[in-house]
């Protein structure tokens, strides 16, 4: 009884930033993993994208998954953030949150966050506000209708435009912007929204060579804090990253392990590396 | 586009002046010149203009009202007179009511109803002889059809072209719906002979004065609304919305609500300016309902700018005033001209007039 009458009391005194650990309050990591993914399968009409995938990524880990064309890595990324529902399986965020049954939305505040292949931000708006959108709050309508930045929330703003490298284009239409530059502020919204977990469907695309290092150094940095999941055909950004990699091929686990082992398994350079 | 911070703010000193402005000639300008300036005058405003000005102003409402919808959340309806001749009817029975025994049959019920041998109102009628009832109505009728209608359109995200064909064939439906007699608003005829409104005569230059203003107030009211709202970070999340959706999904919001949220607002704006429309044009029939007009409110907002509200205010009437001089001058080459308007504009002037006047200034 007590703990139904203190909730509302304790949500009273709760400022935007803690509202944050409202919404992952619930994400139970006990067995340290964060993410369960068990039997799942897909199939769009007849053709199985994914057949009995099953994968576990531990809480701060920074995993690389790789695979052919087609193997399932892109629908393994809807499936988990409630783009798709799969036919078969379970898939856990945590001990306790079911993905399969919520929505896109409900996904992304549990601590979920995705970056697409293609970076997909707010074209026409600013730099600025692309990261104002993102970032974690109360994203319900009335809430959102008299939102008012704090300057606290600025200052968070302005710590991730830093660390994005965009400070000189603060107030420029994102737009405007370079490939590379996109993948970066794509990256730096999701890391707005402070996710626990965050899905990075080929991050590096496009970028230079100097853009791909800075890319590699920050998600090392990042693992640790937030659980990294790298789907990637660059190798050589693959091999400076990863601990742990993991093979897809026709939409199950081929091999998974260390990068060198998985690089000498037969099976993987037979449809994969050998290529 | 806008890279510095003032569309933070409601509108600089230049909005806010022409604003002043364009108050000043409703509330003052014409009151004088229609009112205390004799009609032997040269300076004299005739009844026809201010009625004219006044039905515009009532479209410049719902023009808005569709770019909240169209420019901001990239959802375009072509429907939205639907809910402008829902507000329109939903006043209209109070008006009916008011004309009490002095119809063509000098019987306490409405002529149409008289002359379908009808003894008594039909349920939907209950209680109508109450403004504050109708003017209920009007917010209500439209609202609760719009929100449950977007409900399931949007939760079934059923979206682009295919939303705008389902919300064509809505008001085609209500259309066919508001023809029969038997629905009990009076069939192909509508309402109309209104006599008093408050039980104030209708016809009077007072009374007509009166409503113009008040459509002038609900004009203004309705941008400052519309303008707060696509200033404030809903705004911003509305327009992410119409640019990338999955992103806003994906980012934690639940676009279902703001799409309903910004629908529903946009279906009562439109249905007040119905019920402001009905007693200054004296007639409410169902053909407010047909496609086409629907189809027009689209165009005016692309003719003014898509985006911008006060472009789209601007649209309405630049259309509409087009309309009454070709509709006088040539009439069977009006809807030509609208087609061909369109046409041009959508060519040439993608961000239509106001896009062009911007324009004019970035160059200068």
């Amino acid at each position: 009884m007590s703990s139904v009458a203190m909730h509302p009391a304790a949500r009273e005194g709760t400022t935007i930033s803690d509202l944050g650990r409202v919404a992952t309050e619930g994400l139970d990591l006990t067995h340290g993993v964060v993410l369960y993914l068990e039997g799942i399968s897909v199939s769009f009409d007849g053709f199985r994208a994914l057949n009995d995938l099953s994968l576990s990524i531990d809480a701060g880990e920074l995993r690389c998954v790789i695979g052919p064309n087609g193997a399932g890595k892109t629908t393994m990324m809807d499936v988990i953030t409630g783009k798709t529902r799969p036919d078969a399986g379970t898939a856990f965020f945590g001990q306790t949150i079911d993905l399969t049954k919520l929505s896109e939305a409900q996904i992304a505040h549990a601590g979920i966050g995705r970056k697409f292949q293609k970076p997909t931000i707010f074209e026409r708006h600013t730099v600025f506000e692309n990261l104002e959108l993102s970032m974690k709050a109360d994203k319900r309508v009335r809430r959102t209708l008299f939102a008012k930045l704090s300057s606290e929330e600025r200052d968070r703003i302005g710590e991730m435009l830093q660390l994005i490298r965009l400070n000189d284009s603060t107030h420029r239409i994102a737009g405007l912007l370079s490939h590379g530059q996109k993948q970066w502020l794509e990256i730096g919204m999701l890391l707005m929204q402070e996710p626990r977990l965050l899905l990075l469907d080929e991050p590096v695309a496009g970028m230079s060579d100097e853009e791909t290092e800075r890319t590699a150094e920050l998600f090392v940095s990042l693992a640790g804090k937030h659980s990294l999941v790298v789907v990637e055909h660059d190798m050589a950004f693959v091999s400076k990253i990863a601990r742990k990699v993991t093979v897809l091929h026709e939409g199950g686990v081929l091999a998974e392990g260390p990068m060198d082992l998985v690089q000498n398994d037969p099976r993987v350079i037979e449809v994969y590396l050998g290529r | 586009m806008n890279a510095d911070h003032s569309y933070r703010r409601l509108y600089g000193v230049r909005g806010w002046t022409i604003l002043a402005a364009f108050a000043a000639v409703i509330f003052i300008g014409f009151p004088v010149f229609n009112l205390a300036v004799g009609p032997d005058s040269t300076f004299h405003i005739s009844a026809y203009w201010v009625t004219l000005l006044g039905k515009i102003m009532c479209f410049a409402i719902v023009a808005i009202a569709m770019d909240l919808i169209w420019g901001y959340a990239g959802i375009l309806s072509l429907g939205h007179g639907l809910f402008f001749a829902l507000g329109g009817y939903a006043f209209g029975m109070y008006l009916m009511r008011q004309i009490g025994s002095d119809g063509q049959y000098r019987q306490p019920m409405p002529d149409f109803m008289v002359f379908l041998d009808w003894k008594e109102f039909p349920w939907q009628w209950f209680n109508t002889d109450s403004f504050l009832w109708c003017a209920m109505l009007v917010v209500v009728v439209p609202g609760v059809l719009a929100y449950v209608f977007g409900f399931f359109a949007f939760r079934s995200r059923v979206k682009g072209v295919y939303f705008s064909i389902i919300t064509q064939a809505l008001t085609f439906a209500a259309m066919l719906l508001f023809f029969r007699n038997a629905t009990g608003f009076g069939g192909n005829n509508g309402f109309t002979d209104f006599r008093r409104i408050l039980d104030i005569p209708i016809a009077t230059p007072q009374t007509r004065m009166a409503l113009f203003a008040i459509t002038g107030a609900t004009l203004i009211g309705t941008l400052l609304l519309a303008r707060w709202l696509v200033t404030s970070k809903f705004g911003r999340v509305l327009a992410a919305i119409r640019d990338a959706e999955t992103r806003v999904m994906f980012c934690g919001y639940d676009t279902l609500h703001y799409k309903l949220f910004v629908w529903t607002l946009s279906a009562v704006l439109c249905g007040i300016a119905g019920a402001l429309y009905v007693p200054q044009v004296g007639i409410i029939n169902p053909s407010e309902m047909s496609p086409a007009n629907s189809i027009e409110i689209a165009i005016w907002v692309a003719v003014g700018g898509r985006g911008t509200l006060a472009g789209a205010a601007l649209g309405a009437g630049l259309v509409n005033g087009a309309k009454s001089f070709f509709t006088q001058a040539f009439p069977e080459y009006w809807l030509f001209f609208l087609g061909l308007l369109f046409i041009l504009v959508t060519l040439f002037l993608p961000q239509g007039v106001l896009g062009l006047i911007s324009k004019r200034k970035e160059h200068a």
